[in-house]
C-alpha cells in the first residue's frame, strides 16, 4: 500500500524525519518496504529514484503576461513573477498557454535547475542552461509534469490551483515522500492512510485528528424514503448502509485530490468515482456509487428495494468492466427485484454504474463476509483494492462514518445535496471483546518484567479501553476499529511490538532438553553423500516435478510393472500444474538427471552425477512408511532414492596425456561397491538382468541378500537417443536408498591381522566363456576357507593361444594363518583343493604355475 | 730434502684443487698416496738419512700423508656432492604447469548449507526431524491457524494434488512439521529442526522457484520465553554469518504470536546501506520467528497454559545466495557443473 506522507499529516503530526518514522513502523510490524521521494532529497544514498527540486531555483510562480514570439508562430514569450525581483522572461511552446493569458499559477525553474528532460524517453536528468530560442534569450523555464517527475505528461506545462502560494519553493508546496507499506493479514486496520496514522500516533505519542462527522455512531433504519435494504443472510452481509446525494455535477476532481490518488497508486477518473476511491484509500472503507436513476428505472419508477443475497446458481450479470459473469451459490450479490446490480464488495454491474449523465448517486457502504469475498475474487479473477480490503475484514461498526465523509466530499466537490436519511440494515452488531492480561503472563512468555503502568500506557496509546483489575492484571477491550484481537496472545503481541523487541534481553534456553536420539537415517544418508563425493561424483538436486511421458521414455509404462525404478503406479498429479511438463511428481530420479547430464555435456567431457531425493508413489493398501501418523494412510509414499549417471572421460586430459578412456559399466560398479564398503553393507550381489531401459548384457540388479534394491547398467542406445546423448556409454543406476541403508552395519566387527608371514601364489584358470567371474571367485573363497585371506583377479584374457569360447582368469591368492607360520606345503595343499573344486564344478583347467 | 716435503704438499694440494672428476682424482691418489706414490717414495728415503734427521723427516712425511689423505677424502666427497647437485639441477620442473587434480565431487551447495545449519543447531541440542512433503490442507494450513480462504493464505501460493478426497497439497513450508514434531514429542519437551523441500506455485524467475528448501525450528518447554528465542537465533546468526549485529522486529505469521523477523547486518556494506544486496537498508532478512501460537501448541498436544515455545523458519538457498553472492535462484536446480564445482 502506498501512503503519501503529505496525506498522513492530515491525520497526525509527524515528530520524526521520514526515514526514522519508516524504521519505527517497520520495527512495530508495519514494514515500510520502500520510500519514494517526490521533489525532496532522499535520506539514503543509492536509493534516490527521483530528482530533488532545488529550493533556491524552483518556485510556485504566476504568469504576468504571454506575448507572441516575433520569429515563431507556435512559441510564446512569457513573463513570470515569483515574488523576488522583476518578473522573469522566457520562451515556451506549451499549448496550454495562449497569447494574452495572465494570472495562471505555474512552476518556474531558474537557470541551473536540475530537471528531467521532457524531450527524451524515460527519465534523463538535464541542467537548465541559458539559451537562445529563435533569436530570443531564455534563461528559465515553466515546467511540465514530466520535467518535474510528477508524471509522464509533457503536452503542456503544469498549471497549479489558483490558491497556490506564489514564491513558495515547489519542494515545500508539492514535495512529498511516499511510503510503500506491507500490510500483513493481522494489520487489516492499517489498510488506509488513517490506519497508518493511528499506528504512527501510538508509536510517537501523538493523537489522531479525525473529521468532525467521524464520531457519529448512528444506526439508521432499513427503510427510508429513497431505498429499502434487505439482507438475506447476516453471515454474508453484516451491515449494509446507503446515503443518497442528489443533483451532483460530474467533472474532474480538484488538483489536490488527483495528486493524492496518483501518489497512492490510483488513476483519477471523475469526481464521484475519485471520491469513493479517496475515501477507501484514506479511511479504509470501500464504497460503491450507484446511478440512483438507473435503479429507479429498473424498479419502473418505484422505490428501489435492494437485497443482499447469495447468487442463484447460473445467475448472470455484466460487470462494469464489460464482462458477462456467471455466479455460483456461494457468491454474494447485491440485487434488486430485477436481478443483480453488483457483486458484493467486488464490482458493480454496468447497468447501474455512474456515468457522465448521472444526476443522483446512491452511495453504498457495506460489510461482506471476507472469506466469501476472497473466494469469489479468486474464482472470478477479480482482484481489486476494494476486494483486498474486504478480504482482510472490516469491522461493521466502521461502516457509516466513511460514507458520511464521502457524501460531504460529493457535496463540496460535486455540488450535491445530501439526503439527511441514512438507510441502514445492521443485523449482526459487532461483538465487543474483552481480554484479561497479567504481568505474570508477560513474564512467562516474554521473559521480562513489564510494569502494569507500562502495559497500560502502551494499550491506551493503541486506543484500547483499559481497566485495572489488580496490581498485576488488566481487563482490556480493543478499539472498535479492530477485530484482530481476541486473546491474551494478541494483546501480548501489541505490548511487545510497541515496547520494542530490542529491549527484550537475549537468554539461552534453560529449560530441560528432550531425550536426544539422533537421526540415524539422515546421518547415514549424509555418509552416503560423502562416499560418493569422494569417489568423484557431483551431487545434483533436480525438480520433483515431471511429466508421465518423460518418465516413460526411460521405461515404457507397459513394462514398468516389472522394471524398477518405475513401479507404474498412478501418478501423484497436480490440480494446478505450473506447466504440462511439470504436471506430476516423479516416480524415478533418472529422467530429470539425464536432462541435467545432457545439458552439461554441452560443455563438459566428464559427467559423473548423483542425486539423493524422494520419489512419490501412490500408496497401496496396507503400505506404510516411517513417521506415518494414522491420518497419513492415504497420502503418497515418499521413499528416498539414490540415482547415479556417469558418462564421458574417466579422467580429464592433462598436458602430459590426452585422455581417451571413457567410463564403462565397471566404473559404475566400482562406485557402487565402494558405497557398499563405505557403508559396511555386506553381501552386495550384482545379478545379470534384462531391463528395457538398459543395454542387453550390460545390466545388473543389485541385491542385498535376497532383497532387490535397484538396478544399474549401461543405458540402451535407443534410450540414450531419446535424451540426445552422444554415442558413448552412459551408465545409470537407481537404488532404493532406504533399503541399502537398512543393511548398513554401524557396528561392524574388525578382522584380526595376522602376525605371521603370508604365502602369495598366482593361478591362471581356463574356463568356458559363460562361467561368471563372481562364481569362480566365490568357489575359490569358499574352498580356501580361513587360510585364504585374499583372492585378487588380476587378469582376464581371451584369444590366441586359447581355444575359442574359452577365457583365462588369473588370480593372486594370499594364504595366511592367524596362529602359525604356514609352510609351502600347507599353501600347496589348499591351492590344490581349490583347483580340484573349480575343475569339478565349473570345468576349470589350470593353465600354468 | 725437508723443503721438498713442503713442496710436495703444496704441489699435490694445488693439483687436487683443480680436479673435479673421478678419473683424475684416482690418478692423483695413485700418484701421491698410492702404494708406489710420491709419499711412499719419501718413506723409502728414510733409511738413507742420517739417524738424527730420521725422526723429524718421518714425522713430516707422516703429516704429509695424513694431510693428503684427508684432502683426498674431502675431494671425493665434494665431487660426489657436486655431481649430485648437477644431476638434480639438470632436470628442473616448471612449477607453474598445472598439477594433476584428482576427480573430486562436491556436495550440492544447498546441502552444504543444510549441514552447517544441522551442526550449529545440533550443538545447541536440536535434533533433525524430517517430515513428509505431500501434506493435507489440515496439516499444512488449518492446524497452523490458517483456515480455508483465510487472508494469510495469500502468502502461500499452493500446488494441490488432483483427485484427492480431502484437500491434499505439496507443503508450502516446513511448518506442518511443527505439528508432527510436537505429536511425536509429547509429553517430552521438543527441540528440533525440520529441513526439507517445499513447493509454491510461482512464476520461476531469478527470485522465485517452484521448489526450495526450508529449515523450520521448534522448541517447546515449560519455561520457554521470547528471550530464549532471541538468544538462540542470535547465536545461530553469529555462527552462520560471523559476529555482526542482528535485529528483531515485528512480523506476522498465523502460527506464532508475537512474531518477529530477524535481520543481520549486511555482509557487503556492513550497515551503510550502499548496495542492492540489502536493498540499501544495511540489513539482510534471514529468518522469521515467533512464540508458538496457543492454538498450535494445543494442536500439537500441549496445554498452552503449561507449556510455551518458539518456532522459526529460514531458507537455506537464500542463505547460500547471500553468503556467496549468487544472484539467481535458478542456479540451484539448473545444476550446471560450472556452478556446482565452485563449492
Ligand atoms: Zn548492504
Amino acid at each position: 500500500m502506498q501512503v503519501p506522507v503529505s496525506w498522513l499529516q492530515d491525520f497526525v503530526d509527524l515528530t520524526l524525519p521520514v526515514d526514522a518514522l519508516a524504521e519505527k513502523l517497520t520495527f512495530a510490524g508495519l514494514e515500510v518496504e520502500d520510500i519514494e521521494y517526490i521533489g525532496l532529497p532522499s535520506a539514503k544514498a543509492g536509493s534516490n529514484k527521483t530528482l530533488a527540486w532545488d529550493r533556491e531555483k524552483i518556485f510556485v510562480a504566476q504568469l504576468v503576461e504571454a506575448l507572441p514570439h516575433p520569429n515563431a508562430d507556435r512559441l510564446k514569450i512569457v513573463r513570470v513573477a515569483y515574488g523576488q525581483g522583476a518578473p522573469v522572461e522566457m520562451v515556451t511552446g506549451a499549448p496550454n498557454i495562449r497569447v494574452g493569458d495572465a494570472g495562471q499559477k505555474v512552476v518556474l525553474a531558474l537557470e541551473g535547475s536540475r530537471l528531467y528532460d521532457g524531450h527524451q524517453d524515460g527519465r534523463a536528468i538535464m541542467t537548465l542552461k541559458k539559451s537562445k530560442i529563435r533569436g530570443v534569450e531564455s534563461a528559465a523555464m515553466v515546467c511540465s509534469e514530466k520535467e518535474l517527475g510528477l508524471s509522464d505528461e509533457h503536452e503542456g506545462i503544469l498549471i497549479l490551483p489558483d490558491d497556490a502560494p506564489v514564491g513558495t519553493p515547489l519542494a515545500d508546496y508539492l514535495g512529498d515522500a511516499i511510503l510503500t507499506v506491507k500490510i500483513n493479514p493481522n494489520f487489516a486496520r492499517a489498510q488506509s492512510v488513517l490506519g497508518v496514522a493511528r499506528e504512527v500516533a501510538a508509536l510517537t505519542g501523538q493523537t489522531v485528528r479525525l473529521p468532525q462527522t467521524w464520531n457519529t455512531h448512528a444506526v439508521g433504519a432499513p427503510q427510508t424514503a429513497f431505498v429499502e435494504i434487505e439482507i438475506a443472510d447476516a453471515q454474508l452481509c453484516q451491515r449494509f448502509s446507503a446515503l443518497l446525494i442528489r443533483n451532483v455535477t460530474l467533472k474532474p476532481s480538484p488538483f489536490w485530490m488527483q495528486q493524492r490518488l496518483l501518489r497512492a497508486g490510483m488513476r483519477p477518473i471523475n469526481n464521484i468515482v475519485d471520491i469513493t476511491n479517496y475515501v477507501m484509500l484514506g479511511y479504509g472503507k470501500p464504497l460503491h456509487a450507484f446511478d440512483y436513476d438507473a435503479l429507479l428505472a429498473r424498479a419502473n419508477g418505484a422505490m428501489p428495494k435492494i437485497c443482499v443475497r447469495p447468487a442463484r446458481a447460473g445467475e448472470q450479470m455484466q460487470t462494469l468492466d464489460g464482462q458477462q459473469r456467471t455466479f455460483r451459490a456461494h457468491d454474494i450479490l447485491v440485487a434488486d427485484a430485477r436481478g443483480p446490480v453488483g457483486i458484493g464488495g467486488i464490482m458493480g454491474g454496468s447497468e447501474t454504474e455512474v456515468s457522465d449523465a448521472t444526476k443522483n448517486v446512491l452511495l453504498e457502504s457495506a460489510i461482506f463476509d471476507f472469506i466469501s469475498i476472497r473466494r469469489t475474487t479468486a474464482e472470478q479473477k477479480l482482484p481489486s483494492e476494494a476486494a483486498t480490503r474486504f478480504g482482510r475484514g472490516i469491522p461493521a461498526s466502521q461502516n457509516v462514518a466513511p460514507a458520511r465523509v464521502a457524501a460531504e466530499l460529493m457535496r463540496d466537490l460535486a455540488d450535491g445535496a445530501i439526503d439527511p436519511a441514512l438507510a441502514d440494515n445492521y443485523p449482526a452488531p459487532q461483538p465487543s471483546i474483552t481480554v484479561e492480561i497479567t504481568t505474570r503472563e508477560v513474564a512467562r512468555l516474554l521473559g521480562i518484567t513489564m510494569p502494569l503502568a507500562e502495559m497500560e500506557r502502551i494499550l491506551r496509546a493503541l486506543d484500547f479501553t483499559v481497566t485495572p483489575l489488580s496490581a498485576e492484571a488488566l481487563r482490556v477491550a480493543p478499539p472498535a476499529y479492530r477485530t484482530d484481537v481476541d486473546g491474551a496472545d494478541d494483546v501480548l503481541e501489541e505490548l511487545v511490538r510497541i515496547y520494542g523487541f530490542e529491549k527484550i534481553p537475549s537468554t539461552l534456553i534453560a529449560d530441560a532438553l528432550p531425550p536426544l536420539e539422533g537421526n540415524v537415517a539422515l546421518e547415514q544418508e549424509e555418509q552416503a553423500r560423502d562416499i560418493l563425493v569422494d569417489a568423484g561424483l557431483q551431487e545434483i538436486v533436480t525438480y520433483a516435478f515431471t511429466h508421465p511421458a518423460h518418465e516413460s521414455q526411460l521405461v515404457p509404462l507397459e513394462t514398468a510393472a516389472t522394471a524398477f525404478p518405475l513401479p507404474a503406479r498412478a501418478y501423484v498429479a497436480l490440480e494446478n500444474p505450473i506447466s504440462a511438463e511439470r504436471s506430476v511428481l516423479r516416480q524415478t530420479l533418472l529422467p530429470n538427471m539425464l536432462d541435467i547430464a545432457a545439458s552439461n555435456l554441452r560443455h563438459a567431457k566428464r559427467v559423473a552425477l548423483f542425486e539423493i531425493g524422494s520419489v512419490f508413489l501412490t500408496r497401496g493398501a496396507g503400505e506404510t512408511q516411517p513417521g506415518d501418523l494414522p491420518e497419513d494412510a492415504s497420502l503418497p509414499l515418499e521413499p528416498r532414492r539414490l540415482g547415479i549417471v556417469l558418462t564421458g572421460l574417466r579422467h580429464e586430459s592433462t598436458w602430459q596425456s590426452a585422455a581417451v578412456e571413457l567410463m564403462d559399466f565397471y566404473d559404475l560398479k566400482g562406485i557402487v561397491q565402494e558405497l557398499g564398503a563405505g557403508l559396511h553393507v555386506r553381501d552386495l550381489d550384482f545379478v545379470a538382468t534384462a531391463h528395457p531401459a538398459l543395454h542387453p548384457g550390460r545390466a545388473a540388479e543389485l541385491r542385498i541378500g535376497a532383497a532387490a534394491v535397484g538396478v544399474l547398467g549401461e543405458l540402451h542406445p535407443l534410450t540414450r537417443e531419446k535424451w540426445a546423448l552422444p554415442a558413448q556409454a552412459v551408465l545409470v543406476a537407481e537404488f532404493d536408498l532406504e533399503k541399502i541403508l537398512a543393511h548398513a552395519e554401524t557396528r561392524f566387527i574388525v578382522r584380526t591381522i595376522s602376525r605371521y608371514p603370508a604365502i602369495v601364489q598366482d593361478i591362471a584358470l581356463l574356463v568356458d566363456e559363460n562361467v561368471q567371474a563372481a562364481r569362480v571367485e566365490g568357489l575359490i573363497r569358499q574352498t580356501g576357507g580361513a587360510l585364504l585371506t585374499d583372492a585378487h583377479l588380476f587378469d582376464v584374457y581371451r584369444g590366441e593361444p586359447l581355444p575359442p569360447g574359452k577365457k583365462s582368469l588369473a588370480y593372486t591368492l594370499t594364504f595366511q594363518a592367524l596362529d602359525q607360520v604356514l609352510s609351502d606345503a600347507d599353501a600347496a595343499k589348499a591351492r590344490a583343493k581349490i583347483v580340484a573344486r573349480l575343475a569339478r564344478q565349473v570345468g576349470a583347467e589350470l593353465r600354468s604355475g | 730434502m725437508s723443503e721438498s716435503v713442503h713442496e710436495l704438499q703444496s704441489r699435490a694440494l694445488a693439483q687436487l684443487d683443480a680436479i673435479w672428476d673421478n678419473e683424475s682424482v684416482e690418478a692423483w691418489r695413485v700418484e701421491y698416496i698410492g702404494r708406489k706414490g710420491a709419499v711412499n717414495a719419501l718413506f723409502e728415503q728414510i733409511g738413507a738419512l742420517p739417524k738424527a734427521e730420521r725422526g723429524a723427516f718421518g714425522k713430516a712425511a707422516n703429516e704429509l700423508k695424513n694431510a693428503l689423505e684427508a684432502a683426498f677424502q674431502a675431494k671425493v666427497g665434494a665431487i660426489k656432492q657436486r655431481a649430485l647437485s648437477e644431476a638434480l639441477e639438470a632436470e628442473p620442473l616448471d612449477v607453474t604447469l598445472p598439477g594433476r587434480q584428482p576427480a573430486r565431487g562436491h556436495v550440492h551447495p544447498t546441502i552444504q548449507t543444510l549441514r552447517e545449519i544441522y551442526k550449529i543447531f545440533g550443538e545447541m541440542g536440536f535434533q533433525v526431524y524430517r517430515t513428509r512433503q505431500v501434506e493435507t490442507d489440515m496439516m499444512n494450513f488449518q492446524l497452523l491457524n490458517i483456515p480455508p480462504y483465510h487472508p494469510a493464505r495469500d502468502n502461500w501460493s499452493t500446488f494441490y494434488v488432483a483427485g484427492a478426497e480431502e484437500k491434499v497439497l505439496l507443503r508450502t513450508h516446513t511448518s506442518p512439521g511443527q505439528i508432527r514434531a510436537m505429536r511425536a514429542g509429547y509429553p517430552n519437551p521438543v527441540r528440533a529442526i525440520l529441513p526439507g523441500m517445499c513447493y509454491r506455485y510461482e512464476q520461476i524467475s531469478a527470485r522465485y522457484e517452484i521448489q526450495f528448501n526450508q529449515v523450520e525450528g521448534i522448541v517447546v518447554g515449560r519455561h520457554i520465553t521470547f528471550g530464549d528465542l532471541k538468544g538462540t537465533l542470535t547465536e545461530f546468526a553469529r555462527r552462520m554469518f560471523g559476529a555482526r549485529p542482528v535485529r528483531f522486529y515485528g512480523d506476522h505469521f498465523p502460527f506464532t504470536e508475537p512474531s518477529a523477523q530477524m535481520d543481520v547486518r549486511c555482509i557487503i556494506c556492513e550497515g551503510k546501506g550502499t548496495d542492492p544486496l540489502c536493498k540499501y537498508t544495511g540489513w539482510l532478512e534471514i529468518l522469521g520467528s515467533g512464540m508458538v501460537h496457543p492454538d498450535v501448541l494445543r494442536n500439537g498436544g500441549y496445554d498452552p497454559n503449561e507449556w510455551s515455545g518458539f518456532a522459526f523458519g529460514m531458507g537455506p538457498e537464500r542463505i547460500t545466495m547471500l553468503k556467496h553472492g549468487i544472484q539467481d535462484i535458478r542456479y540451484f536446480w539448473g545444476n550446471d557443473l560450472r556452478f556446482l564445482e565452485q563449492f
